[in-house]
């Protein structure tokens, strides 16, 4: 290998540590403030990227009926909850399952986008109210029950939903145009203008996350729900809306890295699993609780995955995935007492 | 009928009907009887130690690659070209268990050691890699796997017909079910139950929880492989595709959805979901119009409603249906046994002699300091109370004293020895009982099983012992000095009553009785008369007094100042983490710094006008 391959590897390597990186966030986030180990993370990534590339082949995006079959579903969900007695919040009911999928569907079935940023706003339209409606079906329901058991029921949803992606997409994969086709030639490394979009974007997108959890408001009450779900409910803190708000970033995060890795690789209905196992391996690195532990471990794999596609291509996976072993080895060499699973 | 009577009624039904059943229905019940083993093992694994894993698949994987490989490959043919051809399966079951025993171990000791969930992860990421590795190793077939697999043959009778190899099949099943049924009703299986309702009971018993997490997760592993090792030689063809995640998804669903609390759980969970499944794929595509995959989405679909809707699966529903038509089993096989056999005891330390130490003892989280140099003594014979008001550090301190977390700075001697970074089962061994704050019983169990619990390491037998029943004399044993402490400690009304169904302050005397079953040198007790009402209040007091006078160490933290100053020799008084006085009640009682501690400083300037 010369430098020429090292650096072009490299490259590779940022542009999926960038994505890792960012379903790492979401995997942090959304265990931090649900204890909800969201294996399903990938398949936002899926539905997203392979949206857009319906739309781009002027295709309907037939995943716009998965989004009205359970946005009916959450309506019929909290009428009955309605009438049971329960305080049913209706304001963000009706956002999330009435004023969102509306547009997505408007967007969707009338006026058929061409410029790439209106089918970007199409795809954000489409995936990012599924996280708060899964969310209420699925996650809710379930708010006291031991992380091993959400993280099962995050499993089962995981079957249904890649289940659905290849009912609503088919087995074939897509790729997408690039959203910057420039490319320039720097020393005999070809830089692409995509993975500068790519990497340019997720550090935006994680920037704008760390000022989000530091400073806004609603960033502090996700941050008090992480820390005492209890302590948070008794300060006033909606803990219900707090996991309509981590889903919806995690499938807005989800659709924003599926809208970016598509013109890089191809996208089968089953891709996005893998991509989001990999945040996941870079979310244990940081402990499932650290964001800037998280980002560093997403750089690391996207670096191992890269480097080992060249050496070893057929073991790529493997290799990514046991890196996790040495990981939790160290991590446990630094538990003595045992504690009590929550 | 009793339970035991309707299990033979089962297997006798079974017999009679395998020779008549049709080719197809005796196919998938070998199928049933090769899911059911893994899912048996998850039961144990998930249901009854509260972790889980999702790489059984992948486990199953290796015991059925190991032996098609010793059987088909070239280079192991060279090797072993002398053994008999008829014994290479029995080679492969080995190297199967060997390599799935050796993998296993590596990844439960990386992961057991954290909280549960990271072995669910770790064992996504194995289960996924290994699945890359049988599709890409040329030595085993890649992608188009391996074919020509020997049939078994026992005694030189080749096991080729499906109908023969079922009831090898069916015979292991219900065997490791006899075992693992008898493991529960033991010592150990006390133990493993201990695992779920929190891991810090279980240790402050003496139960080595990362051992017992290590042999669950082993064992739930080999089970998987044997499973594999007769899948290979059922289907005398492997390829990878059986051994990937959603399978080992499947395995765990097949767990859940049965009850994963109940070995029968398992082959119902089977039995539902591979009917469920042969349904779903020849049903579905006619609904859908269309080819592929659906059957994954009705099946997903349902497990979300039932673990939503019946988190402990199938199997207590059915079991609460037909309580009517089983008879328990006679409640007292234990005492039925009732021998001579007694437990060892303890030599206890002679009164006066201190039996727990602690030296400047400090505790700092962050910027708090919540015990700041803490000095306590506890000495056979007499009974030592810590006392303070709320967030004064007692509950801190009752940690750093029982291993449950260290100290910062300072010393904890018990029994003369250092115990510095010791965990709280060795706290255990050397004669330490304890009841907890907020109390830690399992719940569903029985009075009596949660005492016998206490008695953990007054016994030795483990689990093989249990499994084989080579354990019975020692749990007679065991269950009687239980008895006798629910006895001591009035609650013999209850015995077999499940813990969770007594009233809080009940089963707080429930935990002492607990503590006193392991015959201990000094008994920690947190606000045991919280929630007693008068004249139980009196009945414990009693109960402390006479353990005093038997040698025992007793120290209590309680709020309840009538019964404090009436029961103790000593009080230590915490207030901020740090000691503010000690002394006897009476010294105690007319401290002033007590006084202000409880009851606020005596404003001397005045209220402003």
């Amino acid at each position: 290998m010369d430098l020429q391959i090292a650096l072009m590897l490299g490259q590779d390597g940022m542009v999926n540590g960038a994505i890792y990186a960012l379903m790492a966030l979401a995997l942090v986030l959304v265990f931090s403030v649900t204890r909800v180990i969201l294996i399903p993370q990938g398949e936002f990534v899926t539905y997203a990227a392979l949206s857009m590339a319906a739309i781009q082949a002027g295709k309907l995006p037939s995943i716009v009926w998965l989004l009205i079959t359970l946005a009916v579903l959450v309506l019929i969900v909290e009428t009955w909850r309605h009438s049971r007695g329960v305080r049913v919040d209706w304001k963000s009911t009706v956002v999330w399952a009435v004023v969102v999928p509306a547009m997505a569907a408007a967007l969707v079935f009338g006026l058929k986008p061409q410029s790439g940023w209106l089918q970007a706003l199409v795809v954000f339209a489409l995936i990012t109210p599924m996280g708060p409606l899964v969310y209420r079906l699925v996650f809710r329901p379930l708010a006291h029950a031991s992380v091993l058991f959400l993280l099962i029921v995050a499993v089962a949803l995981h079957l249904v939903m890649v289940g659905l992606g290849l009912y609503y997409f088919g087995a074939e994969g897509s790729r997408t145009n690039a959203i910057w086709d420039a490319s320039w030639d720097l020393g005999g490394v070809p830089v692409s203008g995509q993975s500068l979009v790519v990497v340019f974007t997720a550090i935006v997108l994680l920037i704008a996350m760390f000022w989000f959890f530091g400073r806004s408001i609603i960033g502090k009450a996700l941050r008090a729900t992480a820390i005492n779900r209890v302590g948070a409910r008794l300060m006033g803190i909606p803990t219900d809306l707090s996991g309509d708000v981590c889903f919806a970033l995690a499938a807005l995060i989800g659709a924003a890295s599926g809208i970016l890795i598509a013109p890089v690789t191809t996208i089968y209905y089953d891709t996005g699993f893998l991509i989001g196992l990999k945040g996941f391996v870079a979310a244990i690195i940081g402990g499932l609780t650290g964001y800037p532990g998280a980002v560093a471990g997403a750089v690391l794999v996207g670096q191992l995955e890269s480097f080992s596609s060249f050496w070893a291509s057929a073991y790529k996976e493997v290799i990514v995935f046991t890196l996790i072993i040495p990981v939790l080895w160290w991590r446990s060499l630094n538990t003595r007492h045992v504690e009590d699973e929550e | 009928m009793t339970n035991r009577q309707w299990t033979w009624l089962a297997i006798a039904l079974l017999v009679i009907a395998w020779p008549l059943l049709s080719p197809f229905n005796v196919t998938l019940l070998n199928y049933i009887g090769l899911y059911a083993m893994v899912a048996v093992g998850l039961v144990m694994l998930t249901g009854v130690g509260g972790i889980t894993s999702f790489g059984q698949a992948a486990f199953v994987g290796l015991g059925a690659y190991a032996t098609a490989w010793i059987c088909t490959s070239p280079v192991a043919a060279q090797a072993l070209s002398w053994v008999h051809p008829d014994v290479l399966p029995w080679l492969g079951l080995v190297l199967g268990l060997i390599v799935t025993g050796v993998i296993a171990w590596v990844l439960g000791a990386v992961t057991l050691p954290l909280s549960g969930h990271f072995l669910a992860l770790g064992t996504i990421a194995w289960g996924l890699s290994l699945y890359y590795i049988f599709g890409n190793l040329e030595g085993l077939g890649g992608f188009t796997g391996i074919s020509g697999i020997q049939a078994l043959s026992i005694a030189g009778y080749e096991l080729t017909s499906p109908r023969l190899f079922g009831i090898i099949i069916w015979v292991v099943l219900l065997l490791s079910i006899w075992a693992m049924n008898n493991l529960l009703d033991s010592r150990e299986g006390r133990a493993i139950r201990a695992l779920k309702s929190g891991r810090v009971m279980a240790e402050s018993m003496g139960v080595d929880t990362s051992r017992q997490r290590m042999k669950l997760f082993l064992l739930a592993a080999l089970l998987a492989a044997i499973s594999g090792w007769l899948y290979a030689h059922l289907q005398r063809f492997v390829n990878p595709t059986p051994f990937s995640l959603n399978i080992s998804i499947e395995y765990l669903f097949m767990a859940v959805v049965g009850g994963s609390g109940h070995l029968w759980g398992a082959v119902l969970g089977a039995t539902l979901i591979t009917l469920l499944k042969e349904q779903l794929q020849d049903l579905l595509p006619q609904l859908l119009g269309s080819s592929g995959n659906f059957e994954v989405i009705v099946f997903g679909i349902l497990m979300l409603l039932i673990l939503q809707r019946a988190a402990d699966g199938i199997w207590p529903l059915i079991t609460a249906r037909t309580r009517g038509w089983v008879k328990p089993a006679a409640a007292a096989a234990a005492s039925a046994h009732v021998t001579q056999a007694v437990l060892a005891r303890r030599k206890l330390p002679p009164a006066g002699q201190v039996v727990l130490n602690a030296t400047q003892v400090t505790k700092r989280f962050a910027g708090l300091v919540a015990n700041d140099a803490v000095d306590l003594d506890v000495k056979a014979g007499e009974v030592h109370a810590l006392i303070g008001p709320n967030g004064a550090g007692k509950s801190t301190f009752f940690n750093m004293i029982s291993g449950v977390d260290d100290p910062t700075s300072g010393s904890v001697t018990l029994m003369g020895q250092s115990m510095a970074g010791k965990p709280s089962r060795a706290f255990a061994a050397l004669g330490m009982g304890r009841t907890f704050q907020h109390v830690r019983l399992l719940g569903q169990r029985s009075v009596l099983e949660n005492v016998a619990l206490g008695a953990h390491l007054r016994g030795r037998k483990g689990w093989v012992a249990a499994m084989l029943r080579r354990d019975r004399h020692e749990e007679a044993a065991l269950l009687a000095e239980a008895r006798k402490q629910i006895e001591r400690c009035g609650l013999m009304s209850y015995i077999d009553t499940p813990a969770a169904s007594l009233p809080l302050g009940q089963q707080r005397v429930v935990e002492i009785a607990r503590a006193l079953a392991a015959q201990p040198t000094i008994l920690l007790l947190d606000e045991p008369a919280a929630g007693l009402r008068h004249l139980e209040k009196q009945a414990l007091a009693e109960l402390l007094i006479q353990l005093r006078g038997e040698g025992m160490a007793l120290l209590v933290v309680e709020h309840d100042m009538e019964f404090v100053m009436n029961l103790a020799d000593r009080i230590t008084v915490l207030e901020f983490g740090k000691v503010i006085a000690l002394g006897n009640p009476a010294e105690v009682q007319a401290n002033p710094r007590v006084m202000e501690a409880y009851l606020g400083v005596e404003d001397t300037e005045g209220v402003p006008a």
